[in-house]
């Protein structure tokens, strides 16, 4: 779970982080209120869960209030299309507005865990305020990484190494207790990232967060209440939200077949051979362990109700979700929810046969495929050409029956 | 032979009482498992179909002598399972649970090193040698033991890769299911290594996914280390770009992580690389026919 600039700014500062005076505003008028109380010039940052605001035109300097004001009309509702958002973008509904920093030099800071070492790993650089890819392409002499033991935590030489390699000599203990209470904060927050980009050095010589990061560990949200409450349900896309409260994953994606599919790696090589065949995924759902009626029920309303979607594919390898359950799960589902467009089955693993038998004496029609490669074709041949899809339907039903005759 | 767990394997299972840590405990067991134990905190001196129950590991592992252990338990508590396992002295387990914090395995993985414990997992399917034993959640019938070594990091793209290669008419030494979160107990290497080593195995699948650079450093000990065949396929080639990956996790992992960039690496260090995943089976079938002689 990503965390807006605020939140992380608001619970760094819990941990004796030190960032800009501020306030969250929602309207323009708000804005200019706000610039008066911190005084002359202010900073508006648009506050959307996505990197790469500033390059986009959501950061912005007002040296007057009118010209805050002004600034935050123009912004707020405005779409963000960044380099992370895809076109669609994030539209802007809220507003940060920061009593401007006089900067003397940006620094990076970052903390995540290292999958190839299994630990959290510092990742500073005294280059801040660009994006730390760059960094690494153009000086990567210049970034500094250092591993944590987690039994250890953040050593004193570790920390002051980074003071030597930063040039925080003259800020030596200020930068020490930061350096250790982001740490802290990485750690107590379950953070998968935490990031300040730029961490500067003011003219004061102090030292200042001006931008803050945080990415929560979805898995640890149970034990942190306090992250958990701050999720803003209006930056994500409502339907991947519900999806994620019945416990789906689900993306959105271009295509016109819908897919419903057990395990993410088989979801994702789902979507492979729905290309290779020809055709488009619509999305990218996994059922997870526990294929309900509830679960797949949920799963057909949210796909259908894109109207984009021209036929179905569910592919399940039951393996801890059991065939008949899922058969008896599909069944149920479309006594509720009503879908006028091919569904194509494709079930094997554990009770195949038991589940077999269940779609065969549904009162619905399904397409049943045998395997990946012949389900994928028919998927694609079904999106393709809706007429011939559904001349197809009645005779594809009596192939797949006759077929099971015969063994 | 195959590796790592064989017929006379002794597995305890831990979270044995709930609800799918009973349901497979029993299937392990049907498919010729030897499950000698149950581990649940408060449920000690139940038995699950015959079963003994033990409240704590170190009493299971007195009494029962188990030498694998497999893990049901919820995932605030798995992370701590694990440890109770490695402190009563087993060395190979196996983690089924989704969903285990990260920061929580960042303390098992650091013990696990020290003491030289092999973890299956966390969320995976487990492992099985076909017709031996079977320690995990994958369905059984779908196994033929033959001499293809398979190692995943998905659960159900392991069942659908082995399905394949069983109707392509080869058969499957140990298939082991490593885990896919960014924190797993083993990687590629350890058991291409192991597959290099076992006598019965003649060729490995490796089964591999977008993200991270373990298959582009499996790749490497493949051009190092291994005179067997290898076979990979990487899913999620036309997964969106961005979407999971962290804005700092990209510099460590440099411009790898993509499936393209996986296939060029595999393919430069001689793996055989399958892109079609509707092929497995047949490809693997058919080179070791003609390359191999196998």
């Amino acid at each position: 779970m990503k965390l807006h600039e605020y939140q992380a700014k608001e619970v760094l500062a819990s941990y004796g982080v030190p960032v800009p005076e501020g306030r969250v505003t929602h309207f323009p008028y708000d804005a200019w209120m706000v610039s008066m109380e911190l005084g002359l010039p202010v900073v508006l940052k648009a506050q959307v869960l996505t990197g790469g605001r500033g390059k986009a035109g959501g950061v912005k300097l007002a040296k007057t209030s009118d010209e805050a004001r002004d600034i935050a009309q123009e912004l707020f509702g405005k779409k963000l299309v960044t380099k992370q958002t895809g076109s669609q973008g994030f539209t802007i509904r809220k507003l940060l507005v920061e009593k401007a920093a006089d900067i003397d030099r940006e620094l990076y800071f970052s903390i995540v865990v290292d999958r190839t070492t299994s630990r959290p790993t510092v990742i500073a650089s005294k280059r801040g305020g660009m994006s730390i890819e760059e960094v690494a392409e153009k000086y990567p002499e210049d970034i500094i990484k250092i591993p944590i033991d987690p039994a250890a935590g953040f050593l004193p030489y570790q920390i002051r190494r980074l003071k030597y390699d930063l040039e925080l000599t003259a800020q030596e203990k200020e930068a020490a207790k930061i350096f250790a209470a982001l740490y802290k904060a990485f750690y107590e927050k379950d953070c998968t990232l935490l990031e300040l980009n730029p961490l500067v050095v003011l003219k004061s010589g102090h030292l200042l967060a001006v931008d803050a990061k945080m990415d929560i560990d979805e898995n640890a949200l149970y034990r942190r209440k306090d992250i958990s409450k701050m999720r803003d349900l209006t930056e994500s896309d409502p339907d991947e939200l519900e999806a994620r409260f019945t416990g789906l994953n689900f993306i959105k994606l271009p295509g016109n077949i819908g897919c419903m599919v057990n395990g993410a790696g088989l979801a994702m090589t789902t979507m492979d051979v729905i290309k290779l065949a020809g055709g488009e995924p619509a999305n990218f759902l996994d059922v997870g362990g526990e294929a309900t009626p509830e679960t797949i029920s949920k799963g057909f309303e949210i796909i259908t109700r894109d109207p984009k979607v021209k036929a179905i594919f569910i592919n399940i390898f039951g393996g801890i979700v059991r065939c008949d359950k899922v058969a008896n799960g599909i069944i149920q589902a479309l006594k509720t929810v009503k879908v006028k467009i091919p569904v194509v089955i494709r079930l094997t693993g554990m009770n195949k046969e038991e589940g077999m038998e269940i779609l065969k004496k549904a009162p619905m029609k399904f397409y049943i495929a045998q395997d990946l490669r012949d389900a994928a074709e028919m998927v694609s041949e079904l999106s393709n050409d809706k007429h011939s899809a559904t001349e197809k339907k009645s005779t594809e039903k009596e192939n797949t029956k006759a077929e099971k005759k015969e063994k | 032979m195959a590796v790592c767990v064989y017929r006379t394997s002794k597995i305890v299972v831990q979270g044995i009482t709930g609800k799918e840590g009973r349901y497979h405990a029993l299937a392990c067991r049907d498919y010729g498992s030897k499950i000698v134990a149950g581990v649940t905190p408060g449920k000690g001196g139940m038995d699950v179909d015959g079963i003994p129950v033990y409240n704590t590991m170190e009493e299971a592992v007195q009494h029962a002598h188990p030498n694998v252990s497999l893990i049901f338990v919820p995932p605030p508590f798995a992370a701590d399972a694990i440890m109770e396992a490695v402190g009563s002295g087993i060395k190979t387990i196996v983690c089924i649970t989704e969903g285990i914090p990260e920061l929580d395995m960042v303390k098992v993985k650091r013990v696990i090193e020290k003491e030289g414990v092999t973890l299956i997992g966390p969320n995976c399917p487990g492992i099985i040698t076909p017709g031996a034993t079977k320690i995990g959640i994958m369905p059984g019938h779908i196994f033929k033991r033959g001499s293809v070594g398979i190692i995943s990091r998905s659960g159900t793209l392991l069942y659908e890769t082995a399905d394949q290669i069983t109707k392509a008419g080869l058969g499957q030494s140990t298939c082991v299911g490593i885990g896919g979160d960014p924190i797993v107990g083993t990687d590629y290497i350890y058991w291409l290594r192991q597959f290099e080593a076992d006598p019965e195995t003649e060729a490995v699948m490796m089964v591999g996914e977008i993200g991270g650079n373990a298959e582009e450093k499996a790749a490497e000990f493949v051009q190092k280390e291994m005179k067997k065949p290898v076979f990979a396929f990487i899913a999620g080639k036309t997964a969106p770009p961005g979407r999971r990956m962290g804005h700092a996790g990209a510099i460590i992992m440099g411009k790898s992580g993509t499936a393209e960039y996986k296939y060029e690496v595999l393919s430069a260090a001689g793996v055989h690389t399958i892109e079609n995943p509707g092929y497995i089976g047949e490809v693997i079938y058919k080179t070791l026919k003609s390359e191999y002689d196998i």
